[in-house]
C-alpha cells in the first residue's frame, strides 16, 4: 500500500489501565500496535474482557472513568489523539471517528425523531442551517439504503425495524464524512438476513468512500466475511494479527487456534464442541453422575415416546382497545403450528425474531395462553382446548431456561436459595440439609465452585449466570427443558461449555430439550430434528442433518446461504 | 392523539360516577338528614311531611339522579354550620390554596429539576453531596416544625416576613388573589417554602436517580460519540428522557399539595380548602364534606388526564401503542 494518505487509524503500544478500589491496577490493554489503511475493515476479536471493546472505546474517546491510557499513542487520519485527558486534540469525535453501537434498539434516544437525531451532529460540527442539515440527512439516509428516506426521517426510532435502526445509526456515524468508523458488535443483535445486508453496507462504506473501520466482534463468521485483517486479543493483549485468510485459515498461536476451533461449524456436525482451554472434568463429571442416578430413581427409561405434541397452536396477540368493550388491535404471532417432540431427543425450532418461536416456548412452559389449538405433555392438555389446570408434576417435569442471565436471575437472593428453591418446592430431598447437599451437588455439576452457594449473581459472569440458570432448571429433576436461546449472548469458549453441559445431561439423564436458537451452526451440532419457523408459521421440520444437507423450503435454503461462516473468506470465495 | 383524549375522558366521567355516588352516600346515609334539619320537638307527621317535601321517600335511584343533577348544576347544598351555599364556600377558599400550592409546585420544579441534575452529572462532587445531605433532613422534618421554625425565625426574630394569613388580596370579582400586592407576595413566601421543602426533596432525587440511569445508556453514549457538545447531551437529549417519571409524581403530588395542604395551612392560619376541611370534619358539616369529596376526586381526576395527555406527547412510543 502507497503512504499517500495517513492511515485511518494508527495505534502504537497503547497501555489501559483501571485504578481500582483497593489501590491496585488493572491493565485492560497492554502494547497494542495496530493500523488501519483507508478503505480497509480490520477486525478486532476475542472473548468478552479481552480489551477488544476497550480499545475501540479508547479510540472513540469513550473511556469510562476512571480508565485512562498509561502509554502509547493513537493518531486518527494522521492527527494524535490527547493521551492524557483521554479526549481528542484537533481530532473531533463525531467529525473525524464514527461510532456504530452493537444494539440499535437502545443507540438511539426515543423520544427524539430520526431527523433531530441526525441533523444534530450536522448542525454542531458543520455549522449547517436547518435546511442544509435536513438536505444532507436525507442524503445520508439514501446512501445507507433507507426505503422513502422522506417518510422515515420525521418516525421515531420505535416506528423503525431493528435493520433500519442499524442504517440510520451508520448514517450517523456518516454524517461528517469521517476517516475511521468504529463498529462495536454492529451486528450482533441483528437478523441473520439483515445482518447480511448491513455488513454489505459496511464493506461498501469502506470500499467507495475509503472509511477505514474498526471491527468489534466476537463472531467469527462475521470476521470472515467482510474484514481484510484481523487481530485476536486475550486478556488485554494482543495474541495475533494478519490478513484474514491467513489468521483463520493457519493460526499460529494456540489460543487463536481454539477460538477459532470453538466457533460452531454449520458445514458437519461434530460430537462435542471444541472448548478453548481446559473441560471440567473429576468432579464435575461425578456431580452430574450423581445428578443422573437421582433424576432415573423416578423417570422411565428413554423410550422416544412422544412427550411433548402441539397441535394447531395459534396465539393472537390483542392491544387492548382504548374504550372499554372496543376492538384493539389483533396480532397473530403462532399461526396454526403442530409438531411433535420425543422423549429423549433435542428438538430445535429456529427462525429469525418476531417469527413466533419464543411465543411458542412460552406456551409450552405456561407463560402464554394460546388462542386455539393444543399443547398435550405426555398425551394430556396442558394448554390450549380441554386443558386442566397444570398440576405440580407436570410444572415440575416442565422447566425453562431464558434468554438472558443478567434478568433470570433474581439478585437480591443468594444464589445457594435460588438453587434449592425448586427443591423444596417440589419436595425433592426429606431435609434442608439434604436440599443443601443437592444445591452443591448442581452447583459441581455446571462446573462452578461449591462455595458460589452464598453469593448472589451479580458475583458471576454472564457465562457462569447462565450455567446457574441450568443448575434451577436441573433441580427440578425435569423431563423436558425448553431452552429460549440459551447462550446467544455468550462468548464462544463459554457457549461451548454449556451447550457440552446440555448435550452431557441429556445423554445422561435422559432429558429432553427443546431448543430455540437463531443460530443455525449451534443448531446443527445439538439438536436431532428441527423445525423451521417464518412468520408465525412453521415452514419445514425434518431431521436435522436432512435439514442441512438438503433443505427442502426456499426459506430455509436463504436462511442457510446467509449465515456468515470461516469457510467462506472474503477474497477467497471466488476460488472455491 | 384525539383518541387518547377521548378515552382519557370517557374513564375520568366514570371515575367520577363513582366518586359521585360514594358522597352521595355519605350525604344520604351518614346521620338522618330529617333529624339534623328538623326541630327537636317536631312531630312524626312534620317530620314525614319533611321527609317528602325533601324527596327523602322515594327510591334510592331517584334520588341518587336528582343529587346528580342538583351537583351539575353547581348546588352542592348548604353547610350546616354556616348556613351558606357549600359552593360558594369552596370558590372563596380555592383561590388561596391554589396560589399557595401554585408557588410550592413552581418552587420544588426550579429548584429540584436543576439541582437533581447537578447531583447526577458530579455524584461525588462537594456540592453533590451536601445538597444530598440537606435533602435528608428536608424529607425527614415534619411540615409542622419547618414551617414553626421558619415563623421563629424570619417572621419572629428577624420581623421580615407576616407569620399568618395571606395578607393585602386583590378581588377580580370570581377569584381574588395575593400576587398583585406586595404583602401579599410576602405573606406567600414562607407556607410556599414549607408546603414546597418535602416535594423538592422528592423531585431532586427523582431526578438525579432516573438521570444517572439514563447517563449510562446507550443513546446518549452515542450522542458522546457523535461528539454532541456536553451541554446539549445533558440538557437537552438527557434531561427530557429524566423527566418522564417527574411529570407523574408532580402531577399526583400538585393533586394531594391542593387537597392536603392541611398541616401548613394550620400552622400559617392560611385561610384555604384545608382549613375549611379540619372545620368541617370537627362540626360533622356532611354537606362540606361530600362536597369536599367531590372536589378532591375531580381534581385528581383532571391531574391525571393532563400527566395522561402530557406523556403521551413527550413519548412517541406511548402514541403508538394508544393510539
Amino acid at each position: 500500500m502507497t503512504d499517500r494518505a495517513p492511515p485511518a487509524l494508527a495505534i502504537d503500544g497503547l497501555r489501559v489501565e483501571y485504578p481500582l478500589a483497593n489501590g491496585g491496577l488493572f491493565t485492560a490493554v497492554e502494547n497494542a500496535s495496530l493500523i488501519i489503511q483507508p478503505g480497509e475493515i480490520h477486525a478486532l476479536v476475542g472473548e468478552s474482557g479481552a480489551g477488544k471493546t476497550t480499545i475501540g472505546n479508547a479510540v472513540m474517546g469513550l473511556l469510562e472513568k476512571p480508565g485512562r491510557i498509561a502509554a502509547g499513542s493513537i493518531h486518527i487520519a494522521g492527527k494524535k489523539l490527547d493521551p492524557a485527558s483521554g479526549s481528542a486534540d484537533g481530532v473531533i469525535l463525531g467529525r473525524d471517528v464514527g461510532a456504530v453501537f452493537q444494539d440499535p434498539m437502545t443507540s438511539l434516544n426515543p423520544l427524539f425523531t430520526v431527523e433531530s437525531q441526525l441533523t444534530e451532529t450536522l448542525r454542531a460540527h458543520l455549522k449547517l442551517d436547518k435546511a442544509a442539515a435536513r438536505q444532507r440527512a436525507l442524503e445520508l439516509m439514501r446512501s445507507v439504503g433507507i426505503p422513502e428516506p422522506e417518510r422515515r426521517l420525521k418516525a421515531y426510532p420505535h416506528q423503525l425495524s431493528g435493520g433500519q435502526r442499524q442504517r440510520v445509526v451508520i448514517a450517523a456515524a456518516l454524517s461528517c464524512d469521517p476517516a475511521l468508523v468504529v463498529a462495536d458488535e454492529p451486528t450482533t443483535a441483528l437478523d441473520v438476513s439483515v445482518q447480511a445486508q448491513i455488513l454489505k453496507l459496511l464493506r461498501d462504506l469502506a470500499d467507495n468512500r475509503r472509511i477505514g473501520i474498526l471491527l468489534v466482534t466476537h463472531n467469527m463468521g462475521v470476521v470472515a466475511q467482510i474484514a481484510d485483517r484481523v487481530t485476536i486479543m486475550h486478556r488485554g493483549l494482543i495474541v495475533e494479527s494478519g490478513t484474514t485468510a491467513e489468521v483463520l485459515r493457519r493460526p499460529k498461536a494456540d489460543y487463536a487456534k481454539a477460538l477459532i476451533g470453538a466457533v460452531p461449524r454449520i458445514d458437519m456436525r461434530l460430537d462435542r464442541f471444541p472448548v478453548v482451554g481446559e473441560e471440567a472434568k473429576g468432579r464435575a463429571a461425578d456431580a452430574r453422575e450423581a445428578i443422573r442416578t437421582k433424576a432415573f430413581r423416578e423417570v422411565e427409561t428413554v423410550d422416544g415416546s412422544e412427550i411433548l405434541s402441539v397441535r394447531n397452536l395459534c396465539v393472537d396477540y390483542v392491544t387492548s382497545g382504548l374504550l372499554p368493550g372496543s376492538k384493539g388491535h389483533r396480532f397473530r404471532a403462532v399461526d396454526d403450528v403442530s409438531f411433535t417432540v420425543r422423549s429423549g431427543e433435542v428438538f430445535g425450532l429456529v427462525g429469525e425474531s418476531g417469527c413466533g418461536k419464543t411465543t411458542i416456548a412460552n406456551v409450552v412452559a405456561g407463560l402464554v395462553k394460546p388462542t386455539s389449538g393444543q399443547v398435550l405433555y405426555q398425551g394430556k392438555p396442558i394448554a390450549g382446548d380441554g386443558a386442566i389446570r397444570r398440576t405440580g408434576p407436570v410444572r415440575q417435569a416442565i422447566q425453562m431456561i431464558f434468554q438472558d442471565p443478567y434478568s433470570s436471575l433474581n439478585s437480591r437472593i443468594r444464589i445457594g436459595s435460588i438453587l434449592a428453591e425448586p427443591i423444596l418446592f417440589y419436595k425433592l430431598a426429606p431435609s434442608r440439609a439434604e436440599a443443601e447437599a443437592d444445591v452443591a451437588q448442581l452447583i459441581e455439576a455446571v462446573g462452578l465452585d461449591a462455595d458460589s452457594a452464598g453469593r448472589y449473581a451479580h458475583a458471576f459472569s454472564g457465562g457462569q449466570r447462565q450455567r446457574l440458570s441450568i443448575a434451577r432448571a436441573l433441580g427440578a429433576r425435569p423431563r423436558l427443558i425448553v431452552c429460549d436461546e440459551p447462550t446467544s449472548s455468550l462468548d464462544v469458549s463459554v457457549q461451548a461449555q454449556i451447550l457440552n453441559l446440555l448435550k452431557d445431561l441429556r445423554d445422561a439423564t435422559g432429558l429432553t430439550l427443546l431448543l430455540i436458537s437463531h443460530d443455525l451452526a449451534v443448531v446443527r451440532q445439538m439438536c436431532d430434528r428441527i423445525a423451521v419457523m417464518k412468520s408465525g408459521k412453521l415452514v419445514e421440520e425434518a431431521a436435522a442433518e436432512t435439514l442441512f444437507e438438503s433443505p427442502q423450503h426456499p426459506y430455509t435454503r436463504e436462511l442457510l446461504s446467509l449465515v456468515p461462516t470461516l469457510d467462506r473468506i472474503r477474497g477467497e470465495a471466488d476460488a472455491t | 392523539m384525539f383518541k387518547v383524549l377521548l378515552s382519557r375522558l370517557g374513564q375520568a366521567a366514570l371515575v367520577m360516577l363513582v366518586v359521585s355516588a360514594v358522597s352521595f352516600v355519605m350525604f344520604r346515609y351518614v346521620g338522618d338528614p330529617v333529624a339534623t334539619m328538623a326541630r327537636e320537638n317536631a312531630s312524626i307527621a312534620e317530620k314525614e311531611e319533611l321527609r317528602q317535601s325533601l324527596g327523602l321517600d322515594q327510591s334510592i335511584v331517584t334520588q341518587y339522579g336528582r343529587f346528580l343533577k342538583r351537583t351539575l348544576s353547581g348546588d352542592l347544598g348548604i353547610s350546616y354550620r354556616n348556613q351558606r351555599p357549600v359552593t360558594q364556600l369552596i370558590a372563596e377558599r380555592l383561590p388561596a390554596t391554589m396560589e399557595l400550592v401554585i408557588v410550592a409546585t413552581f418552587l420544588s420544579l426550579a429548584l429540584g429539576i436543576p439541582l437533581g441534575v447537578l447531583c447526577a452529572l458530579r455524584p461525588n462532587g462537594a456540592t453533590a453531596r451536601l445538597v444530598q445531605a440537606i435533602s435528608l433532613i428536608g424529607i425527614s422534618t415534619p411540615t409542622f416544625v419547618t414551617g414553626i421554625v421558619l415563623i421563629l425565625v424570619f417572621a419572629v426574630t428577624l420581623g421580615w416576613l407576616p407569620s399568618f394569613g395571606r395578607g393585602q388580596v386583590v378581588d377580580l370579582g370570581w377569584w381574588s388573589t395575593g400576587f398583585l400586592t406586595w404583602s401579599g407576595i410576602k405573606s406567600l413566601i414562607l407556607p410556599g417554602i414549607t408546603l414546597a421543602l418535602y416535594q423538592l426533596t422528592l423531585i431532586m432525587r427523582l431526578v438525579r436517580s432516573e438521570m444517572i440511569d439514563v447517563l449510562s445508556t446507550d443513546y446518549i453514549r452515542f450522542a458522546r460519540a457523535r461528539g454532541l457538545p456536553t451541554r446539549y447531551i445533558h440538557f437537552h437529549l438527557a434531561l427530557r428522557n429524566a423527566l418522564m417519571p417527574v411529570i407523574t409524581v408532580t402531577g399526583l403530588q400538585i393533586g394531594s399539595l391542593i387537597a392536603f395542604a392541611i398541616v401548613t395551612e394550620t400552622v400559617f392560619q392560611w385561610p384555604g380548602m384545608g382549613l375549611l376541611f379540619i372545620q368541617a370534619v370537627s362540626f360533622v358539616d356532611i354537606p362540606v364534606m361530600a362536597a369536599y369529596l367531590l372536589f378532591v376526586g375531580l381534581l385528581f381526576v383532571i391531574i391525571n388526564t393532563i400527566v395522561d395527555v402530557l406523556y403521551a406527547v413527550v413519548d412517541p412510543r406511548l402514541r403508538a401503542r394508544s393510539a
